[in-house]
């Protein structure tokens, strides 16, 4: 596995992007494994019932996407320092069998001290931005 | 479909005590500085690893074959980046169990998260950690609770802070 380097990398560098279809059995099977089983992610009747138009994806999973995309690009998870996300317009999961399309993208915003670097993420789904800011700090050297 | 959690959301004021409260006992106020701990270390396991990387969809080795993640210079398997959510919600569950607290799980959204990193987490590491509720505000009929659940190693070495905001809305407002 290649890993990028502090000296390959300038403002503006992108980072492959993603694309992962996600489906109800998905958020299932990340509800089982995270330990959050707010039914909002998978009862569309609760979901309803406050306010939301159908199941949503858990923030978390999402974020964990998009995490991808950086430590697919680092090589090493234990390079990426902090990692922040708001999430701004909720993902909603259909109950079909191709689900919802998310694309999940970054790049890097500015190259900092002491060989890191500043890494701004993106995850766009029927054609929305659903994060308001996504930023992480990844050490590089 | 109206925006869900608009930006303006993020300047909201903090409330005075008292003003709030719908659907709840005490004061969302009265929320602040509320703590709750891991009650037995929480074990981190290279099957729970396995697991949740399998979970986010993940197929990187470095999750699951030891000689792979020896290469980067660890002594075992890493836990992916957000693995640290499954000991902060087991927290934010006590949060929405405690019947003082008036916080229903099926009436949270998240609004933020981040994670500040020590060192990555292995298997066998024995964690300890609080979360403390930091703020309220009220926003646009919702409230913001912003906590923050700090993780170090039974022995209290440091290993990483999870930054948690999420959104509360009332019966009221449903």
């Amino acid at each position: 596995m290649s890993a990028v380097t502090f000296e390959a990398v300038e403002k503006g560098t992108e980072l492959p992007s993603l694309t992962i279809h996600l489906r109800r059995a998905d958020l299932v099977r990340y509800a089982g494994a995270s330990g959050d089983f707010n039914p909002i992610h998978w009862n569309a009747r609760v979901a309803q019932e406050v306010g939301l138009p159908d199941v949503i994806s858990h923030g978390m999973l999402t974020m964990a996407l998009a995490g991808r995309v950086l430590t697919d690009w680092l090589g090493d998870p234990a390079r990426v320092v902090d990692y922040s996300v708001r999430f701004s317009r909720p993902i909603v999961v259909p109950d079909t069998e191709e689900g919802v399309a998310v694309t999940f993208g970054g790049k890097v915003a500015e190259r900092l001290e002491n060989g890191t670097a500043r890494v701004d993420l993106t995850a766009v789904a029927e054609g929305g931005k659903v994060f308001g800011a996504a930023r992480a700090v990844v050490r590089l050297t | 479909m109206r925006s869900f959690l608009p930006d303006a959301l993020r300047g909201g004021r903090s409330c005075p005590a008292g003003l709030l409260g719908y659907g709840r006992d005490m004061p969302v106020d009265a929320l602040v500085g509320r703590a709750y701990s891991t009650r037995t270390p929480y074990e981190v396991g290279r099957e729970k690893i396995r697991e949740f990387a399998d979970a986010i969809g993940d197929p990187n080795p470095v999750y699951r074959d030891p000689e792979v993640a020896k290469a980067f210079g660890h002594t075992d398997v890493v836990a992916p980046p957000t693995f640290p959510i499954v000991v902060a919600f087991g927290l934010l569950n006590q949060l929405f169990d405690d019947p003082e607290a008036g916080v229903a799980l099926h009436r949270v959204v998240h609004a933020d998260q981040k994670f500040s990193y020590t060192r990555p987490l292995h298997p066998g590491d024995r964690l300890a950690a609080t979360l403390t509720v930091e703020g309220v505000r009220q926003v646009a009929g919702a409230d913001l609770i912003l906590t923050r659940t700090a993780i170090t190693t039974v022995d209290g070495e440091p290993v990483c802070t999870a930054s948690a905001s999420i959104v509360h809305r009332g019966e009221a407002e449903a």
